[in-house]
């Protein structure tokens, strides 16, 4: 469970963030989407603490999330590209973060996914000498290893070979079963369209809309979450532009 | 914190080019000791290596180190842990790693040819030296974000405690020589740390020489130990505060 | 033999008259003299005399070679429950006085006769700070073996543990003199010798204390093995002419361990002056022989291993200079030579004042100096020719030993460091080097005659002794 109250951020004269308040439940998938430089990234780091807002209050399990870092054991991060330690193996990276996260970690570890990528395989390997997908599933795998109730993935399925990418669209499904909080950024609309149960959508900093998926395709009449979204996309923009119209 | 530093400590070990750095400075050492009989020549020779090439490196990498790292610090910085030790793991893990490569490319043939009160301080001097320059590519680092601009900043640094500040300091010595300038002088040395080093050096390898002063200030500061517990005193702060200031300025920075 | 130990008894003091007429037992009169009571029943009560006799007999065989050389000369026995001062003044000429271990409290001890005093295990001579405690004024004295403490000290006049006024063949050996203003004082003395005499003092202001050994217009004295330590100066000459001075060991004095003046032709060999508080100065003097000595460690603004002050035709050869702030300070000297010498990890080897000419400096090593040769002008030494510079960076390609370019032993920045002394904190930074190295490609300020046009590619090995 995540609440943001009133969360605004800007970088020198730049406002990336405005005013954005949004409830995120337990038990949803919600993708978290906008153009490019709507503020998607800058708000999953506001939300692990990378970003401090200038302004605004989140609570992560209820609790304000400010000067704190324990929280974060909450949370599983798999990042958009992962760059690790070139000289480090992936066991040792694992072990590592094992060692790490110990106090707060079940007893059992989440495994699926080392299975399910063949990562023992390779866990000798150092990891400067893997591959950009081989990192990405090295990055999904530590994400969930820890069975946090809250998963943030940004752009997950990006550079992994299909089968992997539906390894891994199983997983969140299933964690999904699970009750598990999932915020996804992605730019692969039938991965959401599959996953999601949510839509995030932001542009210019500030929240679009947020509503459920089916909601959205009721609302659009299009089948497919990624027309229904260009369906938004394009009236924002008209209405922007008018906007812009009338202003002159 | 620990945990993270020995995996920090491991990839840095094993990265090429601290093996390098050490080889290189091992390779300098021992040609610098065996190439004289005289040991006192292959202590200068040493120093010089000191006071300009251990400076420059341990600044350089560190910087390099820093940014190539960042994917790495922001994927800690997901994890349960506090900003601050996550910058101090990174610090302890190359300071100790860039330390490790000078104990051994410089202190053990030191020790071997050496191994005399003169020799120790040379190897403290050039340790705290090193520190010192790791601490100062650190607060570089988090100062600017753009790599480059980093990069440049670090040799700036360099650039000016290594070479420029002495000639300033010759300069205002010039410039004001009708004046009292002992107080001065051991003022602006505090505010350079190779010439601290230097300085610390100096106390065991030239005190004949610099006893030769006739100000009282100068004839106390070297005369006793007192000096060199000073000198080493502010060395240390040269450790501590660019590491400390760069510790509040990454606590409050956007990754 | 009873009334004479009554004698004895009455006034416990040395009777003459009792010597003389018992000369050939002058050990049998002091063996007696040491346990009154009970040797005087011993022998005239209960019969013991044949046998006591015979240890007589012994103990004359032993003492028979000595006293054979002058049938006038007399040895006595003098122990501390006896009149000192008495026993000195009624003494005859070339008489010997043995003191016995002991506590004297004595002081102003005139000897106007040639005596020979010998200690026997160190007998101490308390002055109690009053007055000088032996003032020798008579030619062959010799003193030997006696410990001489707290002398007094006064600002009028030079109160010495030893002093020798006017005479000649006097000889002290082997004293020791703890805590005194002066310790051994030869004036207007010839032909003395003082020998292993171990002198130290209580370093205090340098007022307060006066020479170790001091002698003042004298000729022909021999001064060896002695050591000095703790006085204003170790050593100290003025006037003193035709002199040796070997061997002698002057340290941790509060101003110089060896300091003379007007002093010539004396000769200086095998001497280490150590941790002096200026080092060893010398003035105004010609023909100075300076050989095999060690000047070492004395440090500070204005400490010298050596300083020549008006010095000329001198020879200062085969010397270490280890560890001073200045090796050797020069000047007004002229017509001397400097061969042959060590300069060591000294902070200046040579310092040389514009006044200094014709000089020669050959066949020296220089070795981890700070600076080889400043100089506060043009000097003109005019020879400089083989030393071994181990700052030198020359080649040889003929391989005769000789470097094939000049060495120039003053660098720019010991001449920056002589206008502005503050800059001695940039030594060895990288900004001096780089100054020093673009001097030596093209020589601007440091003086163009002062360079070793012969410098030497290995130190010079010379014979030690």
């Amino acid at each position: 469970m995540i609440r943001a109250e009133n969360i605004n951020k800007s970088f020198g004269k730049l406002q990336v963030l405005r005013n954005v308040s949004v409830s995120l439940p337990q038990g949803r998938v919600v993708a978290v989407i906008g153009p490019n430089g709507s503020g998607k990234t800058t708000f999953i780091k506001t939300l692990l603490g990378m970003v401090v807002p200038d302004s605004g209050t989140i609570y992560v399990e209820g609790r304000s999330i400010a000067n704190r870092h324990d929280y974060r054991a909450h949370i599983g991060y798999m990042p958009q590209i992962g760059r690790y330690p070139t000289h480090l193996k992936i066991k040792q990276l694992f072990d590592m973060m094992t060692d790490l996260r110990k106090e707060n970690a079940p007893k059992s570890l989440d495994e699926d996914l080392v299975v399910a990528f063949r990562l023992r395989d390779m866990f000798e390997k150092p990891l400067g000498t893997l591959s950009g997908g081989t990192k990405q599933k090295v990055s999904a795998a530590l994400a969930f290893l820890f069975s946090p109730p809250i998963l943030i993935l940004d752009e997950p399925t990006a550079g992994l070979d299909p089968l992997s990418s539906e390894l891994l669209k199983e997983k969140i499904q299933r964690e999904h079963g699970n009750g598990k909080l999932i915020l996804i950024t992605s730019h692969v609309m039938s991965d959401l369209d599959e996953l999601a149960t949510d839509v995030l959508y932001l542009q210019d900093g500030s929240v679009q809309f947020y509503s459920s998926v089916d909601d959205l395709k009721l609302g659009t009449g299009e089948q497919k979450l990624g027309r229904a979204i260009a369906q938004i996309m394009s009236k924002t923009a008209v209405l922007s532009k008018r906007a812009e119209a009338i202003k002159i | 914190m620990n945990k993270v530093t020995k995996y920090v400590l491991y990839d840095i070990v094993r990265n090429r080019f601290v093996m390098g750095y050490t080889l290189l400075l091992a390779a300098v050492s021992f040609s610098f000791f065996g190439f004289d009989p005289d040991p006192n020549k292959g202590l200068l020779s040493l120093l010089n290596i000191i006071l300009m090439v251990v400076p420059l490196v341990s600044i350089i990498f560190s910087t390099i180190h820093f940014y190539n790292s960042y994917e790495f610090i922001e994927l800690l910085s997901a994890q349960p842990l506090s900003r601050k030790s996550i910058f101090l793991s990174e610090y302890i893990g190359v300071a100790a790693s860039l330390s490790l490569a000078f104990l051994v490319g410089v202190g053990i043939p030191t020790m071997l040819f050496e191994g005399t009160e003169r020799g120790i301080v040379l190897i403290i001097s050039g340790l705290l030296l090193t520190l010192s320059f790791v601490s100062l590519a650190f607060l570089a680092a988090v100062i600017t974000r753009d790599k480059a601009k980093g990069m440049g900043l670090s040799l700036v640094i360099w650039f000016y405690f290594a070479l420029v500040y002495d000639g300033l300091v010759l300069g205002i010595l010039f410039s004001f020589s009708d004046y009292p300038l002992e107080k001065v002088m051991l003022f602006l040395t505090a505010l350079n740390p190779t010439d601290l080093a230097r300085i610390m050096v100096l106390m065991k390898m030239d005190i004949s020489a610099l006893m030769g002063f006739t100000g009282a200030v100068f004839q106390d500061f070297f005369s006793t130990n007192y000096g060199l517990i000073i000198a080493l005193s502010v060395l240390m702060v040269w450790v501590v505060w660019p590491v400390a200031l760069a510790t509040r300025i990454f606590n409050k920075k956007d990754l | 033999m009873s009334v004479l130990f009554h004698s004895l008894l009455l006034d416990h003091r040395v009777s003459p008259s009792f010597t003389r007429s018992h000369k050939k037992y002058p050990q049998h009169f002091s063996v007696q003299s040491c346990g009154f009571k009970t040797p005087r029943k011993a022998v005239s009560e209960n019969g013991y005399a044949p046998a006591f006799s015979f240890l007589l007999f012994v103990c004359l065989n032993a003492t028979f070679f000595l006293t054979s050389f002058s049938a006038q000369a007399r040895t006595w026995k003098i122990s501390p429950t006896q009149n000192f001062k008495r026993a000195v003044e009624q003494a005859l000429p070339y008489d010997t006085l043995l003191i016995h271990k002991g506590l004297y409290r004595i002081n102003n001890i005139i000897i106007d006769k040639p005596l020979t005093l010998i200690g026997q295990n160190f007998p101490v001579l308390d002055g109690q700070f009053k007055n000088e405690i032996f003032t020798i004024t008579a030619n062959d004295v010799t003193i030997q073996g006696l410990h001489f403490e707290n002398v007094g000290m006064t600002s009028m006049i030079d109160w010495a543990a030893i002093k020798v006024l006017e005479s000649r063949h006097v000889r002290i050996i082997g004293n020791r003199v703890r805590n005194s203003y002066f310790g051994i004082y030869l004036s207007a003395s010839d032909h003395c010798l003082v020998q292993e005499n171990d002198v130290r003092g209580n370093p205090k202001e340098e007022q307060n204390t006066g020479n170790g050994i001091h002698a003042w217009k004298c000729d022909s004295i021999r001064v060896e093995n002695n050591r000095v330590a703790g006085h204003r100066d170790g050593i100290y000459f003025e006037f003193v002419t035709n002199s040796i001075i070997q061997r002698n060991f002057s340290h941790q004095n509060i101003r110089y361990g060896l300091h003379f003046m007007f002093s010539h032709k004396n000769g200086y060999f095998y001497n280490t002056f150590r941790q002096n508080g200026a080092g060893v100065a010398v003035m105004y003097t010609k023909f100075v022989t300076m050989k095999h000595n060690i000047f070492e460690q004395n440090w500070g603004g204005a400490a010298y291993g050596l300083l020549l002050k008006d010095i000329s035709d001198s020879h200062i050869e085969q010397n270490t200079f280890n560890i001073n702030t200045i090796g050797v300070y020069m000047e007004g000297c002229s017509r001397s030579v400097f061969s042959h010498n060590q300069f060591i990890k000294n902070g200046y080897a040579i310092r040389v004042q514009a006044n200094c000419d014709d000089n020669t400096l050959v066949y020296n090593n220089f070795k981890g100096n700070t600076f080889d040769v400043a100089t506060n002008g043009n000097v003109v030494l005019t020879k400089v020719a083989h030393n071994y510079w181990d700052k030198y960076e020359g080649y040889d390609l003929n391989r005769d030993g000789i470097g094939d370019v000049p060495f120039r032993p003053v660098s720019l920045y010991a001449s920056v460091i002589e206008r502005i002394p503050q800059a001695m904190m940039l030594l060895r930074s990288f900004t001096v080097t780089l100054l020093d190295r673009i001097e030596k490609i093209i020589p601007s300020i440091t003086p163009e005659s002062m360079k070793d046009e012969s410098p030497m590619m290995k130190p010079i090995v010379y014979r030690k002794k």
